[in-house]
């Protein structure tokens, strides 16, 4: 039974450390669905981590940090909606903009308020999202083998936004595969100027799509600092965002593709932390770094179209200008 | 980049339109200071006078110049060409491990050979690290921007392993290279103009920096003056045209991404052989980011580029010294107004255009 724990701990900090990836890279898919690239999932996810464990510090509840991680995600989404759409400025530069301004803000108002290098005060009790037990995780463990211990241990026992985010992964396939909205936001990615032929506004259903993936950003850094960790520290998002964007080429932009995409860099990421300093029987110690690399080199060589082929949104970084 | 041209005189796209954004930027981040409640007025006095106030301050202040001139010349090369480099930090990586490498390697080489080579072995691995992105991208149609990102990755995990498994100093417990030798490393400005009858303080200002003046002066001379300059701008400018000018868009994006790595490589020289004498890890400390606001603010051209990387090292030994006096105001205020100049010089262009624009109508109207 014992590696079975093992795989069961495994599977379990592999949902765990997916589901920043999972947020940020539905964000990425929203937004470039739409025709708008997003480079700066990074920045909206940390600035939302700081602004969430702020609010849940002041307010002492996790859900108030929810809503102030979302909005503030949300208002940088707006800035580079404001600069990419209405200003058709390069994407490109604005999301490094936004990454570079959450990098710096957060460091710099988090050590003016609190004065601990950027970090927030710990968050405790209902500051923090416990773990939910989901029903039956008892009985099932104690009565069902196997799966029973799989359930309490890997799909029970974690916070809400683990479920929030899991849920996005349904209803952002139902909206974008099955409805007008979703028809008219693939459509706006792929050719604008038919959408606008239609008399459907282009520029709304972009800054539509670009608010949807600041409040999916939002969640993924609320998860960060209110219910994986107890607080903000500098640079927590660690780079998450940009293995999002990777994870979306994987997925080929779609949602069911990214989340097992981020399942799988999830899981690579979990067996890096347990192979830390473990001498394997004939191996010797694994590099550790070689397995975290491991997204991005594959990233790069799917991109190149050594494996497979990446099609991204037709007309995803261009701006859009009517004819006159 | 913007879709609808607004047509400016030169002066005012060259000169105008950089200062109001930069001025934008700065108000923001003055806005930011009164926001921790501090007063604007009082830290951009203090902070003037760090960089600016002394003769040690202007030699820190310039040692940080020479770092992001590098960067951002690899940016304005690359964006000549119509490529967005946002892998100065890898390529500086990697350059510093080559660099480091010759040091350790041919250190019983006589100094006069071991530092050119060593600099010609950090601008290789520059700009190795720099062609690759180019190459998948005039060939297999992969976009730089996604490249660069994930070989920033793969740089830093890579020599993680190198500094800790491979090359590291034994019994360190940092993640660095053991000492260069001492004919390995660059003169200090200090000691240079000793001899001359010149006192300096002791400063991190070395030779790097007349390598950096001279960088600046050889890219002008390639972008503006030579055939390969102008055929990587004509590239950028249109491929097409290009194309049916006889002048191959692949080839230039790859020269383009090579050259913008050699020059990224420019970090490590300065950081590596000029100052630290080894390579630590992380030394690339986000100038190569930083770097980005530079090749935008300056348009790319080397003057500007001068200016600006002038600019980020008055804010970079600026925002020390003013830590120091105001423990509330971190150095990361300084990527505050690097992100910030960013998207102002960067990605609102067409705003910024439009209200130079507008004011100079306004200004002919009266």
């Amino acid at each position: 039974m014992d590696w079975l724990t093992t795989i069961a701990v495994i599977l379990d900090s592999t949902i765990r450390l997916s589901i920043p990836l999972l947020c940020a890279a539905l964000a990425g898919l929203w937004s470039e669905r739409s025709g708008v690239v997003d480079i700066g999932l990074e920045g909206k996810m940390l600035v939302a981590a700081f602004a969430s464990a702020v609010a849940a510090f002041v307010t002492g509840s996790a859900w108030a940090g929810l809503g102030a991680g979302i909005l503030a995600s949300v208002l940088l989404s707006l800035v580079h909606g404001f600069a990419a759409i209405t200003w058709r400025g390069n994407q490109i530069v604005s999301g490094v903009a936004i990454n570079m301004l959450a990098a710096g803000v957060t460091v710099v108002l988090g050590n003016a308020w609190y004065g601990q290098g950027g970090r927030t005060p710990p968050l405790e009790g209902a500051a923090r999202f416990g773990d939910l037990t989901l029903p039956f995780a008892r009985a099932m463990r104690e009565h069902v083998p196997v799966l029973g211990l799989l359930y309490d241990e890997v799909i029970s026992g974690h916070g809400a936004p683990v479920y929030l985010a899991i849920l996005a992964v349904p209803i952002t396939a139902f909206v974008l595969k099955r409805t007008r909205f979703g028809l008219r936001l693939r459509a706006v990615g792929e050719n604008p100027a038919a959408v606008d032929t239609a008399g459907i506004s282009v520029a709304g259903l972009r800054y539509g799509a670009v608010v949807i993936c600041g409040v999916l950003c939002g969640l993924g850094g609320t998860y960060l600092a209110v219910s994986q960790s107890a607080g903000f520290l500098p640079q927590m998002t660690a780079g998450k965002g940009f293995i999002a964007l990777a994870a979306v080429i994987f997925a080929n932009w779609r949602p069911w593709p990214a989340l097992g995409a981020c399942q799988l860099f999830g899981l690579l990421d979990a067996i890096a932390i347990r192979l830390q300093g473990v001498l394997l029987p004939g191996i010797g110690q694994v590099p550790v770094q070689a397995i975290q690399a491991l997204p991005y080199l594959l990233t790069v060589i799917l991109l190149a179209g050594f494996i497979g082929k990446a099609v991204p949104p037709k007309a995803s970084g261009l701006p859009y200008v009517k004819e006159r | 980049m913007s879709a609808t041209p607004i047509d400016l005189p030169r002066w005012a796209d060259a000169g105008l339109v950089p200062l109001v954004s930069v001025t934008a930027a700065l108000l923001v981040a003055g806005l930011v200071v009164l926001g921790i409640g501090e007063s604007p007025l009082e830290a951009t006095a203090l902070l003037l006078k760090g960089a600016l106030g002394s003769v040690e301050g202007l030699g820190f202040t310039l040692y940080y110049t020479t770092n992001f001139i590098f960067t951002g010349l690899a940016v304005a090369v690359a964006f000549h060409a119509g490529l967005f480099n946002i892998g100065g930090e890898g390529q500086a990586t990697i350059a510093g491990i080559f660099l480091a490498l010759a040091c350790l390697w041919l250190a019983p080489l006589p100094g006069i050979l071991l530092v050119p080579l060593a600099i010609l072995a950090g601008a290789a691995g520059g700009a190795l690290y720099g062609f690759i992105p180019g190459w998948l991208q005039a060939t297999r149609g992969s976009h730089v921007v996604i490249t660069t990102i994930m070989f920033n990755f793969l740089a830093a995990t890579l020599s993680v392993y190198l500094l800790v498994n491979v090359m590291g100093k034994p019994g360190s417990m940092q993640a660095e290279t053991p000492e260069f030798a001492g004919h390995a490393v660059l003169t200090p400005m200090h000691q240079l103009l000793a001899p001359l009858g010149i006192k300096l303080p002791a400063t991190p200002l070395n030779t790097a920096f007349l390598l950096a003046l001279a960088a600046l002066v050889a890219i002008w001379a390639l972008i503006y003056r030579s055939r390969l300059g102008y055929a990587i701008r004509t590239v950028g400018a249109n491929p097409r045209a290009a194309a049916y000018a006889g002048i191959s868009p692949a080839r230039m994006t790859i020269v383009a991404m090579a050259l913008s790595g050699a020059l990224a490589g420019g970090l490590a020289v300065n950081e590596a052989m000029g100052v630290q004498h080894r390579l630590l890890i992380d030394f690339t400390a986000g100038y190569g980011f930083v770097g980005i606001a530079v090749g935008l603010m300056g348009r790319g051209h080397p003057i500007g580029v001068a200016l600006s990387a002038f600019l980020f090292g008055v804010l970079y030994q600026g925002g020390a010294e003013l830590s120091f006096d105001k423990p509330t105001i971190t150095r990361d205020m300084v990527v505050v107004i690097g992100g910030v100049v960013i998207l102002f010089a960067g990605a609102l262009d067409g705003l910024f255009r439009k209200l130079v624009a507008n004011t100079l109508q306004l200004g002919r109207a009266a």
